[in-house]
């Protein structure tokens, strides 16, 4: 439950947590002498480390450290890694069973954490309305009053956790990716499981797709101004510019769709993109290097995977791809909201993409592991459900890891949940009375980008909370502690 | 079995022994497990560990160690020592950094194996967090100490199998720690292939570039509890149950 502190006069407000979000993270808006909006903020308050954490660790253990970072996406962590690695280990190419064994961990991972989040997270504020009770807005809300939404939420992420439970060993952190490879081949067993309900999972994507599509018809005004901006995407693209959430070259587009930079390799992102620090967060502000801080910033995650690609390789993801493109006549689709509907275009993809790999032979072949000679770098890019992730290790000649370097989706889209939070606070809050329901627009802007922030600020837990409330002149006119 | 032969009763089951057998070596050979720790059977015993403690004619004593003698008492399954044997497994947990979710050997390992088959979900100890090395200098073999339980197996396996002093011990009580006879494990003589590089229990030893080869589910410890190799002897041939 959000909680809001408001003091007399200029006041600072304070939404913390902002709920159903990944991670624990803070909203600030101080208000002026006439009860407009001044300044919005989105502060980052945990601090992980883990880019500490893997120095002076073997090389192949980083693939099950750093996916400790996170038990939502960790099979993105897992591969990301893997991938950088396979190159520390002098593997430019793995093997086809290794990379579709990967490939269909990926898919399940990307299945079960947009199923978790348009379902679980989403999906309360968009079928009860964001000024709906909070008691109201919550999944197991959602259970009672719709139950066959109810049953996707289950049976669509249990489908993708299995996938990645027959493919990583486990259904949260698997273990099965290693440099060079992987250790297993998918089971007949475990196949012909997961092909007994696959055609049953698509269709339940396609039906949430239409549901949801139906909503936006229904809510449009709000859909297409709801924190509105226009801003860059980038994504990874696979050959011929279609999507491809797990391997590929660098993408970033403009808010009228022209390239910025094309057929960028992973490796390369350093020229391409400048990560820059704030003193009030622990999330990092990237933007594209070739541009100005104000020109730069971007957004990654579903809407950018949809808005960056030329075609999606799977017929009912195309289809959806292009009647949502078709929404900005052709160019970048920009509403907030509509990162849900991409998510849903996504979701769709990936159980297209798991039941064509759950009849590819190559599958149960044995050639699993590739060797090659030791590098001293690695840097590997996947498309995590939140948008592009990288992940960039160096390794001495022992083996230890000396330095690491993560830009995960949330920090990418980091500026752009600021500037959602801004946008919504100056329309929705300034000359209102402050209610739950007008703060939790807030958190509907941010909720829209599906921001996993213990992933971003890579904590030693969760930090209790001091807030502080201060007037214009920025004297303290009230402190406050949440445990 | 010869005439040579005794019998001892452990947990009042009937333990067939040779002469100069130790006690874990006759229950080994009878299908019954005592749990142990730094117990290697192709290494002399040492008694480092403590694990294996048992009652014998109501004192206690390692099994290890003790020779199986005619008609003694030993008591090992109880409630009361397997509470002491997890308060030594703890005690190591909490004095080293063990972080099986990413450990190599997990899965493999001795002391987390001893952990489940012993009931100790998590530790109630204060954790030490102590300060120690990685040794990876060495092309094939690495030395994590954060993992080392100092069961001397890899010093025992040095000396007498290996034919070098590789391992050793250094300083006393709880400042003990695993030493090697160089500054760096590349300047030692320790080759992969010898027997102390395998026969470490945890993940302090390791070969490099070997780990995860083992999918979840199929590692030595997924399959069946520690001491179940030991115990199916006396399914195929079952003890007598003691007087």
């Amino acid at each position: 439950m959000s909680s809001a502190q408001v003091s007399q006069g200029p006041r600072k407000i304070v939404i913390d947590p902002v709920t159903r979000v990944e991670g624990h993270g803070k909203v600030t808006i101080r208000l002026n002498e006439a009860g407009e909006v001044d300044q919005a903020r989105f502060h980052i308050v945990e601090f992980r480390g883990f880019e500490r954490f893997v120095q002076g660790r073997m090389y192949w253990e980083v693939p099950l450290i750093i996916q400790r970072l996170c038990g939502i996406c960790p099979v993105s962590h897992h591969l990301a890694a893997a991938k950088a690695m396979d190159l520390v280990a002098g593997v430019d190419r793995i093997t086809p069973t290794a990379e579709k064994m990967r490939r269909l961990m990926h898919y399940g991972q990307v299945l079960q954490s947009n199923a978790l989040h348009i379902f679980h997270l989403a999906s309360p504020d968009l079928l009860f309305g964001f000024d709906a009770p909070p008691e109201q807005r919550n999944i197991i809300a959602v259970l009672n009053r719709y139950p066959e939404i109810g049953k996707w939420a289950i049976f669509i992420r249990k489908f993708g956790q299995e996938v990645i439970k027959a493919t990583g060993g486990r259904k949260i952190h698997p273990t099965s990716a290693i440099p060079g490879g992987i250790n297993h081949n998918l089971s007949i067993e475990s196949r012909d499981a997961l092909r007994k309900d696959v055609d049953q999972i698509l269709a339940w994507c396609s039906a949430a797709l239409d549901q949801h599509k139906a909503y936006v018809a229904k809510n449009q005004a709000l859909h297409r101004d709801f924190a509105r901006m226009r801003s860059n995407f980038v994504s990874l693209v696979g050959s011929q510019g279609g999507m491809d959430l797990y391997d590929g070259r660098l993408r970033a587009i403009n808010a009228d769709g022209q390239a910025i930079f094309d057929g960028v390799a992973p490796a390369d992102y350093r020229d391409y993109f400048i990560e820059e620090v704030r003193p009030w967060s622990y999330l990092k502000f990237p933007h594209i290097r070739s541009l100005s801080r104000e020109a730069g910033w971007y957004r990654v995650g579903p809407l950018a995977q949809v808005n960056c690609c030329a075609s999606i390789g799977t017929p009912l993801a195309e289809a959806a791809r292009r009647e949502f493109m078709a929404e900005n006549g052709g160019g970048p689709v920009q509403p907030t909201l509509a990162y849900h509907w991409a998510r849903l275009i996504v979701l769709l993809h990936c159980a297209e993409k798991i039941k064509e790999l759950l009849f590819d032979d190559e599958l149960q072949d044995t050639d699993l592991l590739v060797k090659g000679e030791r590098r001293g770098e690695g840097i590997a890019c996947i498309e995590a459900p939140r948008g592009t992730l990288f992940h960039h290790y160096i390794v001495d000649e022992n083996d230890q890891v000396t330095s690491a370097n993560l830009i995960v989706s949330t920090t990418s889209n980091n500026e752009a949940m600021n500037r959602a939070v801004q946008q919504v606070a100056k329309t929705d809050i300034s000359g209102h009375e402050i209610t739950e329901a007008l703060l939790n627009h807030v958190e509907v802007a941010i909720r829209a980008f599906d921001p996993c922030l213990s992933c971003a600020t890579h904590a030693l837990g969760q930090m209790p909370l001091v807030v502080t409330l201060e007037d214009a002149q920025g004297s303290v006119v009230a402190t406050g502690v949440r445990e | 079995m010869s005439g040579e032969t005794f019998t001892f009763t452990v947990d009042g089951v009937e333990i067939e022994a040779f002469p100069g057998q130790t006690i874990i070596q006759a229950c080994d050979a009878a299908g019954v497990y005592i749990p142990r720790l730094c117990y290697h059977p192709d290494l002399e015993p040492a008694g480092h560990c403590r694990v294996c403690t048992c009652k014998i004619d109501g004192r206690r004593s390692s099994a290890c160690t003790m020779p199986a003698s005619r008609g003694m008492v030993v008591e090992s399954n109880t409630a009361e020592l397997n509470a002491d044997r997890r308060t030594v497994i703890e005690m190591l947990f909490v004095e080293g950094n063990h972080f099986c979710p990413y450990c190599e050997k997990s899965g493999d390992c001795e002391l987390q194996a001893l952990a489940y088959r012993l009931g100790l979900a998590a530790p109630e100890l204060p954790y030490q967090w102590p300060h120690r090395e990685l040794d990876a200098s060495h092309p094939d073999i690495f030395i994590d100490r954060n993992r080392c339980v100092l069961c001397s197996r890899c010093i025992r396996a040095s000396r007498t199998e290996d034919g070098k002093t590789v391992f050793g011990f250094e300083r006393r009580g709880i400042h003990m720690r695993l030493n090697i006879d160089a500054k760096a494990l590349d300047e030692t003589n320790i080759a992969a292939a010898d027997k102390a590089v395998h026969v470490c229990p945890v993940g302090c030893i390791v070969i490099k570039r070997t780990g995860y080869r083992t999918p979840y589910g199929s590692r030595r410890f997924d399959q069946a509890p520690i001491g179940s190799d030991i115990e199916v002897k006396r399914a195929h041939h079952p003890a007598k149950e003691g007087r």
